[in-house]
């Protein structure tokens, strides 16, 4: 990916409580502003500053997890300020591009039937075919700007703004796992069976997160990525057992 | 050894201090909701403080452990017998081969950890033994304890394990230790007593009545408060006006405000992101005070700026720090 400079103006940070510190970049759902998220959770990965327990990349923002004893130095001064210093100083540094090109990932999908229950409704919603929107959807190409809610569930940028549709009104219990959701401007996949309010138009048989697998999740932030349209009988050969 | 799981109690996990490292692909950090009890239980068996141990919550379980080994419990006041004599907590204690282990029902607080001297064989989940209960990963199977689990333990084998013999053949003598840590700097179950709180960054958003409840009026934990996060049933708090938020980072200890007004702290398996406004953040100090209180206990905020609620965790850490270190002294003695 190509990364954007991430100016030490550009970048405001917010204490969320005593060991995490929460960098904000802008607001809301940009994919430009995202891309700075991860261009800067690159360069935190590469500083190692001491104490780092996690580094979190959400939409606009960066959660950035550490032990405040870790620093602490003789003159006083509280950890916070530290670490806010320390944070500054590696965002002064030219950008560095660590990751490369990232591949771009196909996710097979099997849109409407049994795998797709709101297909239906989301073609009557945008006034369009059952095709045209396994069209539109297949498409894009998609951003993972993020992972959260589950163990693997990814945020993607790049769904097309026809596709756009509200969330249901009362939330499933069980969304099967595979299940190639949207839920406003955001289309996500859920990993595993979850609860969830999202339009289900396909599932794909992709394991989206294994604990045995290294990495556990099949797809990172940042990652770049693409649906490919697969029948039922390709889904069941590529279906995990 | 195999520890057999006669009665699981109402909900005992494997936990430890957490899962790291994986937040950024949605994995939480799960692990023992009093971090502190948690540390001291590892100490008096002599292990490592990230050691895994058994939380138990308000209702305890029965074990039946095959060989003897030594254990210690922590935290939450549990009535606690092997066989039929009363057992105290707070110290590390030798239970006999085939000897069962029963921990009743809290007289005090929420949770007790007991830990086992060596070290639990389910295997680590990336990186950690903590069971995350909704991703079903970590622990036993993902899962609670269940009547007739087996659990095995690896009995630890160091070279400190003769002077450990030594002190066992003293503990069967004397069915314990002769001496047991005070409980009552770790354990305060005293509801009155405020949960000190820092302005979230949304606290502003809210409207200037709710900005005076959310300090001078009291919360009660709503019963569907679990290891995710504790509802907080009282003044219904509200914005100023709408805020179109998107997901952000959380953290342990994050106060955020859904649409319905009822605040919710999140607790130890808390999501890794969301996107309801953060009204507050509790002080870390005071998570394991609020960890031991029980749903339809009250909660009072009171307020603290980063600066001191750093200073009281960094002054804690020292104290125990110093305190295993002690502890450890006095099981090499």
């Amino acid at each position: 990916m190509s990364h954007q400079a991430t100016a030490d103006r550009d970048v405001s940070i917010e204490p969320l409580g005593e060991s995490t510190l929460l960098l904000r970049f802008g607001e809301g759902l940009d994919s430009v502003v995202n891309a700075r998220v991860h261009a800067a959770s690159a360069m935190l990965h590469a500083a190692h500053l001491p104490g780092i327990v996690d580094i979190v990349p959400a939409y606009a923002t960066l959660g950035l997890h550490y032990e405040p004893s870790a620093w602490i130095d003789g003159h006083g001064g509280s950890p916070a300020l530290h670490i806010t210093a320390a944070v500054r100083a590696i965002f002064r540094e030219p950008p560095t591009d660590l990751h490369g090109e990232t591949a771009t990932i196909e996710i097979p999908v099997c849109y409407g039937g049994e795998f797709g229950a709101d297909l239906q409704t989301l073609a009557t919603h945008a006034a369009l075919t059952i095709d045209e929107v396994i069209a539109r959807h297949t498409a894009g190409t998609y951003r993972v700007a993020m992972l959260g809610f589950a163990p693997g569930f990814p945020y993607f940028f790049g769904l097309d703004p026809s596709l756009h549709m509200p969330r249901r009104a009362s939330p499933r219990t069980r969304v099967p796992a595979g299940s190639v959701a949207i839920g406003g401007a955001q289309t996500g996949i859920y990993p595993s069976e979850l609860p969830g309010g999202w339009q289900i138009i396909g599932r794909s048989p992709a394991v989206l997160f294994d604990v045995k697998r290294d990495p556990p999740s099949l797809l990172m932030p940042g990652d770049t990525v693409r649906f490919v349209r697969i029948d039922a009988k390709q889904f069941a050969e590529q279906a995990p057992l | 050894m195999i520890v057999d799981v006669l009665r699981p109690g109402l909900l005992t996990t494997l936990q430890d201090r957490g899962r790291h490292g994986c937040a950024m692909l949605g994995v939480g950090r799960a692990g023992a909701m009093d971090d502190v009890a948690l540390r001291l239980a590892n100490a008096l068996v002599g292990n490592e403080p990230d050691a895994a141990v058994l939380e138990i919550t308000l209702i305890g379980p029965r074990l039946r452990f095959d060989k003897a080994v030594t254990i210690a419990l922590t935290g939450a006041e549990f009535p606690v017998r092997i066989g039929h004599y009363e057992t105290p907590m707070w110290q590390p204690v030798v239970i006999e081969a085939g000897a069962e282990l029963e921990i009743g029902t809290a007289r005090r607080g929420a949770r007790a950890y007991l830990a086992i001297a060596g070290a639990f064989a389910a295997e680590p989940v990336l990186g950690s033994r903590s069971t995350d209960v909704n991703a079903r990963l970590g622990g036993v199977d993902g899962r609670p304890l269940r009547e007739n689990d087996r659990i095995r333990i690896d009995v630890r084998d160091d070279p400190t394990s003769r002077a450990r013999e030594k002190q066992r053949a003293s503990f069967r003598r004397a069915r314990g230790a002769r001496w047991s840590l005070d409980p009552r700097p770790w354990l305060d179950t005293d509801t009155a007593s405020p949960i000190r709180l820092m302005r979230g960054h949304h606290f502003d958003a809210l409207d200037v009545r709710s900005r005076a409840a959310l300090f001078a009026e009291g919360f009660r934990i709503a019963s569907d408060s679990n290891r995710v996060g504790f509802r907080l049933d009282g003044p219904r708090l509200e914005l100023a006006s709408p805020l179109e938020l998107v997901s952000e980072p959380l953290a342990a200890g994050t106060v955020q405000l859904p649409p319905g007004g009822q605040p919710i702290a999140l607790m130890a398996e808390h999501p890794t992101t969301g996107g309801y406004p953060r009204v507050g953040q509790i002080a870390a100090v005071d998570l394991p005070r609020l960890a031991q209180r029980r749903p339809g206990d009250s909660v009072r905020f009171a307020e603290i700026d980063l600066g001191e609620a750093q200073s009281r965790y960094l002054e804690r850490e020292r104290e125990l720090t110093r305190l295993i270190a002690a502890i450890g002294e006095r099981l090499s003695q």
